[in-house]
């Protein structure tokens, strides 16, 4: 009977497109806007990421996410490098500085300071020059798409892209010179600010003179030394905050989501997708199954089963539901893969094919159960009405 | 000799929206095996409940319906299905073709209810479709063939699975006199024999040469059953 089913349904080839196409809107939309509010998400705390190498980030208690800078005292770094289970303790700068570019504009950037003796906290790859030309004075390494858009210089012609920055290009920060020295691949921030890295020392020069200007402590466990433990006795020590690397990243990320707009403008979305979807495969599917009753009910004459024909329905909704639901995940593949040198933000991890998953096979149940009851109740005797 | 169908006292009433409506009130007939049975009168006399009772698709309200001596009304459903998918087959006034399929696969219908595997089940379909005439057609879709022939390929599904008792409603009404004749002819030919009977109900005085007996109905009632012969 499944072969029957299966005829019946791709029989009809309008409506057989119709189920499928409102499928694959609903696949679509509920794997589709998931993503880029992953992507955007993640970029929440894509700075966080970038900065590999410590276990534990120590900062102010009342700091909220990663770009809610409360500076601590130099002399915190001190004391943590003093509790047992640190290997070592390095000191970072991370704040929004204003920089003239060379036609006069100003950007604001997002500096951030290294240990001048290790440049611990660097970016994650160079493109060009190294990471070690920081030494060097006034230096400064920008991230790409920074020096290629907001810090890049006005185009000579009008309307044109702007010319990149380059190594040996200088510009401004809080009226001291900075050079380029560097170009770096860094991860996209939720802020989008150009970054520019330099060392410890240079950025509090750099900086508005304050009497606290460190922004995190960047600590490296020593080996075999429990993390959990270790950030509770820094907190228990210092009365600072510690957190490993996940636990801020979760920190900045709950952030986000319980203190922006983003998560509802976003699950709007995909609730729209999945009602729209739903309306239409439900819709479509139901009609189907209408337009089929007769011959349902010539089956049921004949002395076909209930659980026959449920089966054969079932085969039809799963079908329908994978054919839909694989081409709503493929087209959104496609459009992740033809944006992925954009600004937009597109992250498309295993776990979003499972919610889209079930919510493509919640649509198909439900407009299964729909027809399946129509199908049941029917009386096998509508044969005789014409 | 047992007779192939016995009603006797056959009653079923309607509720259409709180107002009862009875379209069989008391039938009491027997139907042969091996006997070409039509059953005739103006519309809404109770003829298609009465083959959808003997048929089993729809249940009586009082009264009893042996078919081939089992009382449907009393078996369990799915005795009943199993009863309806191996004794009895189905020739519809709209051919009833299930439009997707071509008409092998329409044929092998009802024996893939009986669970034969489906190529076996297009293979015997296609030399009933030859005895119908149309082996050369088996291929072709519903929408392909004509009126004469979708009914053809409605007779061979109604035979495929050798039932004992075919019931056809308004088999010719369709289609033209010619081949409405043909189409009776056909199904005379090839379904009657003294294992099998036929039921027909039909509005259609020029077939009625073709039935053994014919049983008059009106108002819910057999008002009258004559024989041909």
């Amino acid at each position: 009977m499944n072969h029957i089913a299966l005829k019946m349904l791709m029989g009809d080839k309008g409506k057989y497109l119709g189920i499928v196409m409102g499928l694959t809107f609903a696949s679509l939309i509920m794997t589709q806007q998931p993503a880029i509010f992953l992507g955007i998400m993640s970029r929440t705390y894509s700075f966080i990421a970038d900065v590999g190498l410590p276990d534990i980030w120590v900062m102010d208690p009342k700091v909220q996410f990663v770009d809610d800078i409360k500076p601590l005292q130099d002399t915190e770094l001190y004391r943590v490098r003093g509790i047992s289970g640190v290997q070592w303790a390095m000191p970072m700068y991370k704040g929004l500085l204003k920089a003239r570019l060379t036609d006069g504009r100003f950007q604001t950037c997002n500096v951030v300071g290294l240990d001048d003796a290790t440049l611990i906290g660097g970016p994650p790859v160079m493109l060009e020059g190294k990471i070690d030309d920081l030494r060097r004075s006034d230096s400064v390494i920008v991230d790409i798409d920074g020096a290629r858009d907001k810090l890049g210089k006005p185009s000579p012609t009008v309307g044109g892209k702007p010319t990149p920055l380059k190594i040996g290009d200088s510009l401004e920060l809080n009226d001291r010179r900075a050079i380029v020295v560097g170009i770096a691949k860094v991860s996209r921030t939720f802020q989008s600010q150009p970054v520019v890295y330099t060392t410890y020392s240079r950025a509090k020069s750099y900086a508005p003179r304050e009497r606290k200007l460190l922004s995190f402590v960047l600590v490296k466990a020593k080996k075999g030394q429990d993390l959990a433990e270790l950030t509770r006795r820094i907190h228990e020590t210092t009365g600072l905050a510690a957190y490993t690397q996940a636990e801020f990243k979760t920190l900045t990320f709950e952030y986000f989501i319980h203190n922006t707009g983003i998560p509802i403008n976003f699950g709007t979305s995909v609730l729209l997708g999945f009602i729209v979807g739903a309306a239409i495969a439900g819709q479509t599917f139901y009609n189907f199954t209408l337009g089929n009753l007769l011959q349902f009910g010539v089956l049921k004459a004949m002395g076909t089963s209930n659980w026959t024909l449920l089966r054969m329905i079932l085969l039809q909704a799963v079908l329908v539901g994978s054919i839909g639901y694989g081409l709503g995940v493929g087209l959104t593949a496609v459009f992740g893969f033809a944006m992925r040198h954009t600004i937009l933000a597109f992250k498309f991890p295993w776990q979003l094919l499972l919610f889209s998953g079930a919510g493509v096979s919640l649509i198909c149940v439900f407009a299964a159960i729909i027809s399946i009851l129509k199908v049941i109740r029917l009386e096998p005797a509508i044969v005789f009405k014409g | 000799m047992n007779p192939a169908v016995r009603c006797q006292n056959v009653v079923k009433t309607y509720d259409t929206g709180g107002q009862k409506v009875t379209a069989l009130n008391g039938i009491n007939l027997d139907i042969a095996m091996g006997e070409l049975m039509m059953l005739v009168g103006p519309s809404g006399c109770g003829k298609t409940t009465l083959i959808s009772v003997i048929a089993g698709i729809l249940d009586q309200d009082d009264g009893s319906c042996e078919v081939f001596g089992e009382d449907l009304l009393n078996m369990r459903s799915r005795d009943k299905l199993n009863f309806r998918a191996r004794n009895i087959g189905f020739v519809f006034q709209a051919f009833n073709l299930l439009p997707s399929l071509n008409a092998a696969e329409n044929v092998s219908v009802p024996l893939i209810i009986n669970g034969m595997k489906r190529i076996e089940a297009e293979r015997k379909a296609i030399t009933i479709l030859e005895h119908v005439g149309l082996g050369e057609r088996w291929q072709s879709l519903p929408s392909q063939l004509s009126g004469g022939q979708q009914q053809r390929v409605a007779i061979a599904r109604a035979l495929v699975h050798s039932p004992r008792l075919i019931v056809c409603d308004e088999p010719t009404s369709a289609l033209d006199h010619e081949t409405g004749r043909n189409v009776m002819a056909l199904l005379k030919d090839v379904a009657l024999h003294k294992d099998r009977t036929l039921v027909i109900v039909t509005h259609d005085a020029r077939i009625f040469d073709f039935a053994d007996r014919i049983a008059e109905m009106d108002d819910g009632h057999i008002i009258k059953v004559k024989s041909t012969k």
